[in-house]
């Protein structure tokens, strides 16, 4: 259990992120370009631990962004756990990658994301899709090599396992 | 897996369908309140170092002003005393039980959905503080909102402008009754139905007409920028620029009506004296 709370500090940390209001100054829109921090994390930490994160933790940190958002309690859990599964069941193939191939796969998870989010919302008939919201895919497919370095670095040097 | 999925799938459908869930929904609210007020850092320390960057002239010319306006309102207050009670008289008189003695809590923003597409923001009152759910909120403009859920230290508020928002308006010119809905811009409502020989005019103020018992009467939500008649259309298209100001105001207002006051705990009548 080394190193639990490298874990979780970096999970806050992405929820922060995914929250924190922009400025008054720039244009509402620019909110379609935030990347999916809490996902991009997820699927670190599923890739490389995958015995210690998998779907459990998964299912949580997705209800915790549920209610930091407002959503339906659900709905991002059950997008975060279809994430979980698919980069566990990647996890082998990923590791021999170099990062730009991780971001393609990273940019397809994160449009699937997206995908499922809308598809729950219009089921539910709060659905306004526009097609921006892939947008988030393609911003967090471009940061998942710097994501992927910052989060080893922090793995070997606390010794995370 | 397949458990997880089967078990948010339950999750969506009875929160969706049931309040069941608010409660458990307070709850982890109220543990996730850390990160919430971590989020709110940023902003609060510009704003901050803004404090401190202003100089000493500029603060100087700001409180002249501020002086300014505050002798400006007293009298006006002084006035508006007078014609309460006058009103208030005459609506006695009238047998009417309306009144608009409202009281106000002060509230400041914390949080801002962060999809553009959803005008939804977290304020820093919860269930401590009294606030109900469907409690409307103001700012120094006009109508800004109604609560859509509390926790203990927190709630979120839905916008006027949020496209799955509606408020029972009527002209204060006319006394037309209409519905303003949300378009998804925070500088614009659009007005449902208006009939193409409705007496309605650009510069229209429209207030809220208390009808569906959610909003309190009076209070200004916007006013009216665009009539336009297209002959291949039942009804007039006619928008309006929301009063308060939606996505500046940092600090806004609960509203508590008279019998909501009876009901709210003891914390918030004793406050109601200062």
């Amino acid at each position: 259990m080394a190193g639990l709370w490298v874990i979780v500090v970096t999970f806050v940390v992405a929820m922060v992120l995914a929250i924190v209001p922009l400025s008054d100054a720039v244009p509402v829109e620019l909110g379609y370009l935030r990347p999916q921090w809490v996902v991009l994390v997820l699927i670190y930490w599923v890739i490389a631990l995958p015995q210690r994160v998998g779907i459990g933790v998964a299912w949580v940190v997705g209800l915790i962004v549920d209610v930091l958002l407002g959503s339906l309690l659900g709905q991002h859990a059950i997008a975060f756990i279809i994430v979980a599964y698919i980069a566990s069941s990647l996890y082998q193939r990923l590791r021999m990658f170099s990062l730009w191939q991780q971001s393609m796969i990273v940019f397809a998870i994160i449009g699937l994301n997206q995908l499922i989010d809308f598809w729950i919302e219009s089921i539910v008939g709060f659905g306004d899709w526009n097609v921006w919201y892939l947008l988030a895919s393609v911003v967090s497919a471009l940061l998942w090599p710097s994501v992927f370095l910052l989060l080893r670095y922090l793995r070997r040097q606390f010794n995370v396992t | 897996m397949l458990g997880y999925c089967i078990l948010s799938i339950v999750l969506i459908a009875v929160d969706h369908m049931s309040g069941y869930l608010d409660d458990i929904r307070a709850g982890l609210t109220l543990l996730v309140t850390p990160i919430l007020v971590a989020a709110d850092i940023p902003a609060r320390e510009v704003r901050q170092l803004e404090e401190i960057v202003n100089s000493r002239g500029e603060m100087q010319e700001y409180i002249n002003i501020l002086e300014q306006e505050r002798l400006l309102l007293k009298t006006k207050t002084a006035k508006m005393a007078a014609l309460t009670s006058e009103n208030d008289r005459l609506r006695d008189l009238l047998g009417s039980a309306a009144k608009l003695q409202d009281n106000v809590l002060v509230a400041e923003l914390i949080g801002v959905d962060p999809d553009p597409g959803k005008h939804e923001v977290t304020i820093d009152k919860g269930s401590r503080d009294g606030v109900f759910v469907g409690q409307p909120l103001l700012d120094a403009q006009g109508l800004m909102g109604q609560v859509v859920s509390i926790s203990f230290f927190n709630s979120r508020v839905l916008l006027i402008s949020d496209q799955s928002h509606f408020v029972p308006v009527q002209v204060s010119r006319t006394n037309l009754r209409l519905i303003a809905q949300g378009t998804g811009a925070s500088s614009e409502l659009e007005l449902m139905h208006v009939q193409n020989t409705a007496d309605i005019r650009v510069g229209d103020l429209l207030v809220s007409s208390g009808l569906g018992d959610r909003f309190p009467v009076g209070y200004p939500v916007g006013v009216v920028n665009k009539v336009e008649h297209d002959p291949g259309r039942p009804f007039a298209v006619v928008t309006a620029l929301p009063s308060a100001l939606l996505n500046r105001s940092r600090h806004v207002l609960l509203v508590f009506t008279e019998e909501e006051l009876a009901r709210a705990p003891e914390v918030i009548r004793n406050r109601k004296g200062d």
